[in-house]
C-alpha cells in the first residue's frame, strides 16, 4: 500500500438542491504536488473547505497517515499541519512582513515579544526555500508576489506539512508565476505535500505529479500528469473537446479605424513618461495585439486611449475624427468599446443588479430613458435578450446582484455590454484574466467574431498563448515604447519573449519611435 | 404526518420571500438597534431611580402618542436634515455640514420673512425657497471643493458649520429688524411669512411636515427611477466604474452636495417659519454661537433610516416621538436628557449597521429559513 499523508474518501457534501461534492476521493501522497482541476463551481473550493474544517461532509471520511481524523474547524486543520494560501490574501496591510508571519503564534517570554527569535526563524526559512522577503517591510508597500511569499512563509513558520494553494497564480505576473512554480517544486522536494487548486493547464503540466479532476461536483478521476496531455485534462474538466488554437480565417484588413500618432502619457508612479512617442494604426477587420510584460505602460496606454487619463502630447484618431481631447462618453459614442483590465474596479458596479450593469454604457440613450426617467421595462427586455444571446449565467437572472456572480459570467456581462453597443473599435484589456478554459475559448471566439464583422480589435494581453493564437499582428511594448512589430505566423514564443524582455528590438519602417 | 411536513414548507417559503426583500435586513437591523437602545435606556432608568423606572419607561415609549401634533412638528427639521445626509451618502459623500446648511437656510428664510414685503399667500413660500437657496449655497461650496480641488468634504463641511453659524449670528445681531437685543432673540416672524398650521390644537404642527414627506417621496423616485439617481448611486457604489462609463462625476458631486444642502436649508426654514399655537407669537432663534443640534440629529436620523428616503421619514418621526416621550419622564422625576442617552445608544447600534445588517437578518433567516439561506450560498458558489 502506498504512503498517503491525506486521504479524503468518498466525500459527499450536499447543500439543499445541490450536491457540491458527490462521492469524491482524493489521496495526497507525501512530497507530491497534487493538482485539483475543475471549472468554476465544480466543487474544488467546497472540497478544500471540508479538508480545512470550514464545512462538515455528510458522508465520507478523512484519514491522515492512515488514521481517521475529524476536522471541525480551521484550528483543527492547523493542528494537523494543514495550511492554506487563500486566493485573496489574509494579511494585515499595515503590519510588517514579520508581524504578519508570526501573527497568532508570537514567540514570547512572559508576554514580551521575542521578535529577534522569530526573525531568525523567518530568515532561515526564507533562505532555505528561496522565498525572498524583507521581514521589516510593510505589507502595503510590497508587491503581490511578495505578499504571496509571506503567505507561504506563514504556513512554513507554523510547520505545516500539507500546503493548499488556492488558485495562487491568478494574481501574478508571468515571472512571478515562474518563480512560484519553482518554489512549489522546492517545497515538494523538501517533503512538503502540496494541493494545488487551479484551472490553468500549463501550470499543472509543468509542476504537478498527479491531478484530480472534478466536474459539476463529480469525481472524474485522478491521472498521472506525465502520462496525460493538456487536451485530455481539459476534456475531463469540461466534458467536451476544447480547442486551444483559435480557429480563424485570414484577416482582411480594410480602412484604418484607430490611428495613434506620437502618443506620450505621463506616469503616476515615476517622473518619466509611462508611454513615449507611440504611433500605430489598427484597421477594420484585424486583431492587433499589444503584447508585453505587465507594467510596461499598458495600463497608462489604455487609460489615455479610452479617456481615463490625459495625453501629454500626440493625437488619437478614431474613424478619422480626432478624439485626443474628447470625454470618455464622446469616445464611447464615437465607436469605442472598452473591456477594462480590472472588471471589479472599472467594469462593473458590483452592488448593482446584472440588468443595471448591462446598460451602464447606454442608460442615457433614448431607448432606455424618457425625460430622465429610466424605462425599466425596456432595460429588463434588453437584459434578458443579452443574457440569452451571450449565455450569461446567474442565480436570479437580470435581478442578480452582480457581486454574487462568478468571474467568468461577470466578464461575459461586460463583453455582452461592450459588443452589443455600437462600435467600430473594441479595446480588450486582458479579457481572459483569471478565467477557466471554457470561458477563455468563448471570449476568444467573440473577439474573432468582432473582427470578422469588420470591426477593429485592439487586444492588450500578457498571456503569450493568447497573443500568438488570437492576433493578426503583434506589437510589443517595452518600457513605454513599441519595440517590435511581429507577424504571429512568422514568429515564435521565444522570439516574442526576447522582444518583451527588451533584449531585442526591430527597426523596421513601420516603427518610427525607436530611441 | 403529511400535514406537518407540508405546513412548515409553506411558512418557510413566505419567510424566504420576505427575507429576500431589499429593505428587509435594513429594517430588522434598525428595529434591533431601537430595541437595544430602549433596553439600555430602561436599565439606566432602573439604575437611577428603580421606583419610577417602569412609569418613566412607559412615558418614553408611549408618551409621544398623546402629543402626536408635536411629534410631527419636531420631526420636520430632523426629517429634512436626515434626508440631506442620506441623499449625499447615496453618492458616497458624508455631508457632516448639514448644521451649517440648516443654519444658513434658517437665516435666508428669516431675511425674506422680515425684509421683503410680499403678499400674504406667497410670502411664506418665497421664504421657504430662500431657505432652500441658502442651504444650497452652503452645500455647493464644499461640493465644489471636493470635485475640483479634491478636498475632503468632511473637513470642509465641518469648517463650514462654524463659518455659517458665526456668519448667521453676526448678521442677525447686527440687524435690528430681525433681532431684539433685550431678549437676545429674533423677533416673532410676520404672520404672512409663517407656514400655515395644520390646525391640530395645542401644537405647532404645520404644513412643513407635509412638504417634507412629499420631498422624501420625490427623492425616493429620483433615486430609484431616474438616470440622475442611477448615476448618483453608481458613483456612490463605485467611483471608478462610473467614470469608466463616462458619467460626469464632478458635476454630480457638486449637484448632490447642493441638493443635500438645499434639503438641510429647508429644514432650517421649516423650523423658523413655523407658526405657534399662541396667536401672534412664533418660533424664534437665539444667536448664541452654538452649532445647531438638528444638523447632527440629521446624521442620526439618516443612519437609523439607512439613508433610504422613506426609511428616513419613519426614523425622523420615531426619534421625535421618543424625544417627546422623554420630556414627559420629568413628571416622574427623571431628567429629560435620559432620552438623549437612549437615542445615543440607538445611533451607536445603527452605526454598527453593517454587522447588524448581516447578523440580525441571518438570525431570523437561520431560525426560520435555514435551508434557503444555505441554498443561496451554494448557488452563489456554484455559479
Amino acid at each position: 500500500m502506498e504512503n498517503y499523508i491525506v486521504e479524503m474518501l468518498n466525500i459527499t457534501k450536499e447543500f439543499p438542491g445541490i450536491i457540491a461534492n458527490d462521492d469524491i476521493t482524493l489521496k495526497l501522497k507525501k512530497g507530491e504536488i497534487h493538482a485539483l482541476l475543475g471549472e468554476n463551481g465544480a466543487g474544488k473550493s467546497t472540497l478544500m473547505s471540508v479538508l480545512f474544517g470550514l464545512y462538515q461532509a455528510e458522508k465520507g471520511i478523512i484519514k491522515m497517515n492512515g488514521k481517521e481524523v475529524k476536522i471541525n474547524n480551521p484550528n483543527d486543520a492547523n493542528a494537523l499541519g494543514i495550511g492554506m494560501v487563500h486566493q485573496h490574501f489574509k494579511l494585515v496591510e499595515v503590519f510588517t512582513v514579520l508581524e504578519n508571519i508570526i501573527l497568532g503564534v508570537e514567540p514570547n517570554k512572559m508576554g514580551f515579544l521575542q521578535e529577534s527569535e522569530a526573525k531568525e526563524k523567518v530568515l532561515y526559512l526564507s533562505e532555505k526555500y528561496g522565498l525572498k522577503v524583507n521581514p521589516d517591510a510593510l505589507i502595503e508597500d510590497i508587491s503581490v508576489g511578495m505578499q504571496q511569499r509571506v503567505e507561504i512563509l506563514k504556513m512554513l513558520y507554523r510547520d505545516n506539512e500539507i500546503l493548499i494553494f488556492d488558485e495562487p497564480t491568478a494574481v501574478l505576473t508571468p515571472q512571478e508565476i515562474k518563480e512560484l512554480l519553482k518554489i512549489m517544486k522546492d517545497l515538494a522536494n523538501e517533503g512538503k505535500s502540496i494541493l494545488f487548486i487551479t484551472h490553468k493547464l500549463n501550470e499543472i503540466m509543468e509542476v504537478s505529479d498527479r491531478c484530480t479532476v472534478l466536474r459539476k461536483g463529480k469525481y472524474m478521476g485522478t491521472v498521472d500528469v506525465k502520462d496525460t496531455t493538456k487536451e485530455e485534462l481539459s476534456r475531463m474538466m469540461v466534458g467536451r473537446d476544447i480547442t486551444f488554437t483559435v480557429e480563424k480565417e485570414e484577416a482582411k484588413p480594410k480602412d484604418v479605424v484607430l490611428s495613434i500618432k506620437n502618443m506620450t502619457v505621463a506616469s503616476k508612479i515615476h517622473k518619466n513618461n509611462a508611454i513615449r512617442d507611440v504611433s500605430f494604426d489598427v484597421r477594420a477587420g484585424e486583431i492587433v495585439c499589444l503584447a508585453g510584460i505587465d507594467g510596461n505602460g499598458q495600463t497608462e496606454f489604455v487609460h489615455a486611449l479610452t479617456g481615463l487619463e490625459k495625453l501629454v502630447s500626440g493625437s488619437i484618431k478614431l474613424c478619422g475624427k480626432d478624439i485626443s481631447r474628447s470625454s470618455i462618453r464622446q469616445r464611447s459614442m464615437g465607436g469605442m468599446s472598452h473591456i477594462p483590465e480590472d472588471r471589479h474596479k472599472h467594469g462593473l458596479v458590483l452592488d448593482y443588479t446584472l440588468e443595471e450593469n448591462l446598460v451602464l454604457q447606454r442608460y442615457w440613450q433614448k431607448q432606455f430613458q424618457n425625460n430622465g426617467f429610466i424605462k425599466f421595462g425596456e432595460v429588463r427586455k434588453y437584459a434578458e435578450d443579452l443574457i440569452e444571446r451571450f449565455d450569461i449565467r446567474s442565480g436570479q437572472g437580470p435581478e442578480t446582484i452582480t457581486r454574487s456572480m462568478s468571474g467568468g459570467n461577470q466578464q461575459k456581462a461586460i463583453i455582452a455590454r461592450e459588443i452589443d453597443k455600437e462600435h467600430e473599435l473594441l479595446v480588450a484589456v486582458q479579457p481572459t484574466r483569471g478565467l477557466d478554459v471554457g470561458a477563455i475559448e468563448y471570449i476568444h471566439k467573440q473577439l474573432v467574431d468582432r473582427r470578422d464583422a469588420g470591426k477593429a480589435v485592439l487586444l492588450i494581453s500578457l498571456e503569450l498563448d493568447e497573443v500568438m493564437n488570437v492576433s493578426d499582428r503583434i506589437l510589443v511594448i517595452y518600457e513605454g515604447e513599441i519595440v517590435g512589430e511581429l507577424n504571429p505566423k512568422e514568429t515564435n514564443v521565444q522570439e516574442l519573449g526576447l522582444y518583451m524582455s527588451g533584449a531585442k528590438r526591430n527597426t523596421s519602417k513601420e516603427i518610427k519611435n525607436e530611441g | 404526518m403529511k400535514d406537518k411536513k407540508g405546513a412548515p414548507r409553506k411558512t418557510k417559503f413566505d419567510i424566504k420571500k420576505i427575507t429576500q426583500l431589499q429593505g428587509y435586513s435594513s429594517f430588522t437591523s434598525a428595529l434591533m438597534a431601537i430595541v437595544l437602545g430602549l433596553i439600555f435606556g430602561f436599565m439606566v432608568m432602573l439604575f437611577a431611580n428603580p421606583g419610577s423606572a417602569l412609569a418613566g419607561f412607559r412615558f418614553v415609549v408611549l408618551g409621544g402618542l398623546g402629543r402626536i401634533g408635536d411629534v410631527f412638528y419636531f420631526a420636520t427639521p430632523i426629517l429634512m436634515t436626515g434626508l440631506a445626509v442620506g441623499f449625499a451618502f447615496k453618492m458616497g459623500l458624508f455631508n457632516i455640514g448639514a448644521s451649517g446648511q440648516y443654519t444658513m437656510g434658517l437665516y435666508f428664510a428669516l431675511y425674506v420673512a422680515f425684509m421683503w414685503q410680499l403678499p400674504n399667500g406667497i410670502h411664506w413660500m418665497v421664504a421657504i425657497l430662500a431657505g432652500m437657496v441658502g442651504g444650497m449655497i452652503w452645500g455647493f461650496i464644499p461640493g465644489f471643493f471636493k470635485a475640483f480641488l479634491n478636498v475632503n468634504e468632511v473637513i470642509t463641511s465641518i469648517m463650514f458649520n462654524y463659518i455659517g453659524m458665526y456668519l448667521v449670528d453676526m448678521w442677525i445681531q447686527s440687524n435690528a429688524t430681525i433681532y431684539v437685543s433685550s431678549t437676545t432673540r429674533t423677533r416673532y416672524v410676520p404672520m404672512s411669512a409663517q407656514i400655515p398650521s395644520l390646525g391640530i390644537s395645542g401644537s405647532n404642527v404645520n404644513f412643513g411636515i407635509v412638504i417634507g414627506i412629499l420631498i422624501a417621496i420625490i427623492l425616493y423616485i429620483v433615486l430609484q427611477k431616474t438616470t440622475f439617481g442611477y448615476e448618483l448611486k453608481a458613483t456612490g457604489f463605485n467611483k471608478h466604474a462610473s467614470e469608466y462609463a463616462g458619467m460626469k462625476g464632478k458635476k454630480n458631486i457638486v449637484l448632490a452636495m447642493a441638493i443635500s444642502g438645499g434639503l438641510a436649508g429647508l429644514g432650517g426654514a421649516f423650523l423658523i417659519l413655523a407658526p405657534s399655537g399662541i396667536v401672534g407669537s412664533s418660533m424664534t432663534y437665539e444667536p448664541i454661537n452654538i452649532i445647531a443640534a438638528n444638523g447632527f440629529n440629521g446624521i442620526a436620523v439618516s443612519l437609523l433610516g439607512h439613508s433610504h428616503p422613506l426609511g428616513i421619514i419613519f426614523s425622523a418621526v420615531f426619534i421625535s416621538h421618543i424625544q417627546r416621550g422623554g420630556t414627559l419622564t420629568s413628571l416622574v422625576g427623571y431628567k429629560p436628557e435620559i432620552i438623549d442617552v437612549v437615542i445615543a445608544v440607538i445611533i451607536y447600534f445603527s452605526a454598527f449597521a453593517m454587522i447588524m445588517k448581516s447578523s440580525a437578518g441571518k438570525f431570523i433567516k437561520s431560525k426560520f429559513g435555514k435551508k434557503e439561506n444555505k441554498e443561496n450560498k451554494v448557488a452563489k458558489e456554484a455559479e
